[in-house]
């Protein structure tokens, strides 16, 4: 569906993306994630045509976008990071220009507009300027917007930013409809729980390169744990936590606020060793539970630096 | 065709649907228009001008100096009032008097004996306000007129002009040094002036009322004023040439506005999306030009049709030049909005600079005041700005009421530079989003 291979784009002495490439198949959703400025608009402004690569090509359907009105572009639905979308205007206004400009018009420009609007449910606002949105609704028409002349590709570019919880929530609740309609989905974000929770696979890019591709499942195995056995001891002044880090199952062990955590690589085998040893030790404790550990960890592994401190 | 016109439609609905801007597109121009219009003369053509304030101290009070104030207060423009020396002085160093005419002690005799043998003329002091130069020549114009009529006046009929011709008379009789022919002319000239006094006093001593002379030297000519205009009758309207510069200046601001506008749509997601989709770049400039030329033929309509129906404004010559001279300067201002986009770095520096280029186009185009005030070699280089093209054709087509030749020269001119600035737009317009 949408091949990347090998794209390079620099901003005079800035190097903006180094050799980027990954495959999108049909239906598929994947997340383009690392910190700002890691080269994820770059990419995605390249694969919408919006700038050309230094080297390195896309190809859509197998074909690349040879000029600014190649019929390929109808392939793909754009939500910039920006709202694009005109305040003065009403939804329903927008929508029609939008969908002008592919060329859609009449009962066929009506009825896209009518889905998009359900879809984001936001039918009830359609004459309602733009301009006396919230932010959460402006969101969602910027991806209303996007889906008119009914793309096969979607590049969403952190379309979620600034939008409260509620919104981001009814967002995501459009994108998940929209992934079991089949659409490819290209998802750039720095939120890991967005990536975590919508996509199929994870691109992570730094400093312009991909230095990992992979589905989720497969990332948490670059981990030296994939597991945290977090526990909540009743006498947690005199315990020395470096003491378990002695046995063969314990990777990690830290102790903060009456709270154990100890980072095991197998769930199943590590945890009966270590609540067995707590209680030969005389340790008693109240609550047990586990934790997988987020993307946030696995960018933290693979680059040495916390997401969102990159 | 549909993505065009769809875009045409939105800039339009945009446009419309910002009501500062179509106030000031529309009404900030009308009320400027009416103003000026009526400053440069209004319906009438410069039927009620203001009068030009003079000041006048007598220091003389004998016959001729109050003569000479009667022909000066008799003058339709200009506004006559007797003053005292350092009160003119004050009055005319604040600009509440345009000059002050100082007529000095024995202005009248002096004047009457110069009149006759040239020497010794007496001085008239002229105090003036430098702001009101132009001004000046025409008061003096108009005193030299009345000091003559009043001095020959008094010279011919006047108690004065008796005694001073007597003077005269005794004066070539005793010059030894005139040839005698030249002595014998003096002699019958200033003869007849004084039997023509002798006459005018034997009637006086008789009482014969209405019997005095009221002559004197007069100009010898009357004249008759005709404003060439569209045709006979047809008055000019002030506000013709003040609508069509009102209409130029703000169509030009609209097309900058136009420029600043796709200057910041560059940095936003909106025009990420209109590149995303399958859209020429002709397609986005070209529709781009064609909006704006649509809002400046609507602004210059509304403006017109207002200054016709509230003024009287009318199109006295060439319809159809007139809507190509509309036409013509609309396609330019879009041209020169997308030029501004396409030659602007940042938005702020643009704004500034561009702002500063729109008003010098403005004022050496003659929107404000009209070219021919403007020294002959200023009006020789305002050719090379598209707004004079403009002005003229627009006053060729109103009020000047000249055919469509008139404006073929300012269409062809005006399209010319559409077609530079939208080359130069073509060409250095930034395409990507770079950065």
């Amino acid at each position: 569906m949408l091949e990347v291979n090998g794209l390079t784009k620099s901003y005079g002495k800035l190097m903006a993306v180094s050799g980027v490439s990954f495959r999108v198949d049909h239906g598929e959703t994947i997340g383009l994630l690392g910190p700002n400025g890691a080269g994820k608009t770059t990419t995605v402004s390249i694969i919408a045509g919006l700038m050309s690569p230094d080297s390195g090509e896309v190809l859509i359907e197998g074909k690349p976008v040879k000029n600014d009105t190649d019929p390929v572009k109808r392939n793909i639905g754009l939500v910039p990071q920006d709202m694009a979308l005109y305040d003065q205007l009403t939804a329903l206004d927008n929508l029609t220009f939008f969908a002008a400009l592919y060329s859609i018009s009449g009962a066929k420009a009506q009825q896209a507009i009518d889905d998009a609007l359900k879809l984001v449910e936001l039918s009830d606002r359609a004459g309602d300027k733009v301009g006396t949105f919230s932010g959460g609704m402006k969101r969602r028409l910027n991806l209303a917007a996007a889906l008119l002349h009914d793309p096969q590709i979607l590049l969403l570019d952190e379309p979620t930013v600034g939008v409260d919880p509620q919104s981001r929530n009814a967002i995501f609740e459009n994108l998940e409809a929209l992934k079991k309609r089949g659409k490819t989905l290209v998802y750039t974000t720095h939120y890991m729980e967005e990536a975590e929770r919508l996509c199929d696979r994870i691109v992570i890019i730094d400093h312009g390169k991909v230095i990992a591709d992979d589905t989720l499942q497969e990332l948490h195995k670059l981990l030296p744990i994939t597991n945290v056995i977090a526990i909540e001891l009743d006498n947690a002044n005199s315990f020395k936590p470096e003491q378990m880090l002695a046995l063969p199952e314990v990777k990690s062990a830290e102790l903060a606020d009456g709270k154990l955590r100890v980072g095991v690589h197998d769930l199943s085998r590590g945890a009966p060793g270590i609540l067995r040893w707590l209680s030969e030790n005389g340790h008693t404790y109240h609550h047990v539970s586990s934790e997988r550990p987020d993307l946030e960890t696995v960018f933290l592994t693979l680059t040495g630096r916390s997401l969102r401190d990159a | 065709m549909i993505p065009f016109l769809a875009l045409v439609r939105k800039d339009l609905k945009l446009f419309f649907n910002d009501r500062k801007s179509v106030i000031v597109g529309l009404v900030v121009p009308i009320v400027l228009a009416s103003f000026f219009g009526y400053l440069f003369g209004g319906q009438r053509g410069n039927a009620e001008t203001s009068k030009v304030p003079v000041l006048i101290i007598d220091q003389d009070g004998r016959d001729i100096s109050r003569g000479l104030i009667t022909q000066l207060a008799g003058d339709k423009t200009l506004d006559v009032k007797p003053s005292e020396l350092a009160a003119a002085r004050e009055a005319v160093r604040k600009g509440k008097a345009t000059a002050a005419i100082i007529i000095p002690k024995d202005f009248g005799n002096n004047a009457g004996r110069a009149l006759f043998s040239g020497a010794n003329k007496p001085n008239l002091e002229l105090l003036y306000d430098p702001s009101h130069h132009i001004e000046l020549e025409m008061v003096k114009g108009i005193l030299n007129g009345a000091v003559m009529q009043s001095v020959s006046k008094e010279m011919f009929t006047g108690i004065s002009g008796r005694q001073t011709v007597n003077e005269a008379l005794a004066q070539v009789e005793n010059n030894r040094d005139l040839p005698v022919e030249d002595r014998k002319a003096l002699r019958d000239l200033l003869g007849s002036v004084q039997r023509l006094n002798e006459r005018q006093s034997e009637r006086e001593a008789q009482g014969a009322a209405g019997s005095r002379l009221t002559g004197g030297l007069n100009l010898p000519y009357d004249t008759h004023e005709e404003a060439i205009t569209s045709g006979e009758n047809v008055a000019y309207n002030g506000y013709a040439h003040a609508f069509a510069g009102m209409g130029v200046q703000f169509i030009l601001f609209m097309g900058l506005d136009v420029g600043i506008t796709l200057l910041m749509l560059r940095q936003t997601g909106l025009w990420q999306r209109l590149r995303a989709a399958p859209l020429s770049r002709s397609m986005l400039l070209g529709s781009r030009t064609v909006s704006a030329s649509l809002t400046a033929g609507f602004i210059l309509f509304v403006l017109f049709s207002f200054a016709r129906i509230v003024f009287g404004v009318r199109i006295l010559g060439s319809f159809t030049g007139f809507v190509g001279v509309c036409a013509a300067f609309s396609l330019m201002t879009a041209a020169f909005g997308l030029m501004v986009a396409a030659l602007g770095e940042t938005v702020e520096a643009t704004r500034g600079y561009s702002i500063m280029a729109t008003l010098v186009m403005v004022m050496l185009g003659g929107s404000w005041v009209p070219t021919f005030i403007f020294p002959k070699w200023l009006q020789k280089l305002t050719v090379v700005v598209p707004t004079r093209w403009a002005m003229d054709g627009l006053d060729a087509m109103t009020w000047r009421g000249l055919g469509f030749s008139a404006a073929v020269g300012p269409i062809a001119v005006l399209l010319l530079f559409t077609l530079l600035f939208g080359v130069l737009a073509v060409m250095r317009f930034r395409w990507r989003t770079d950065g």
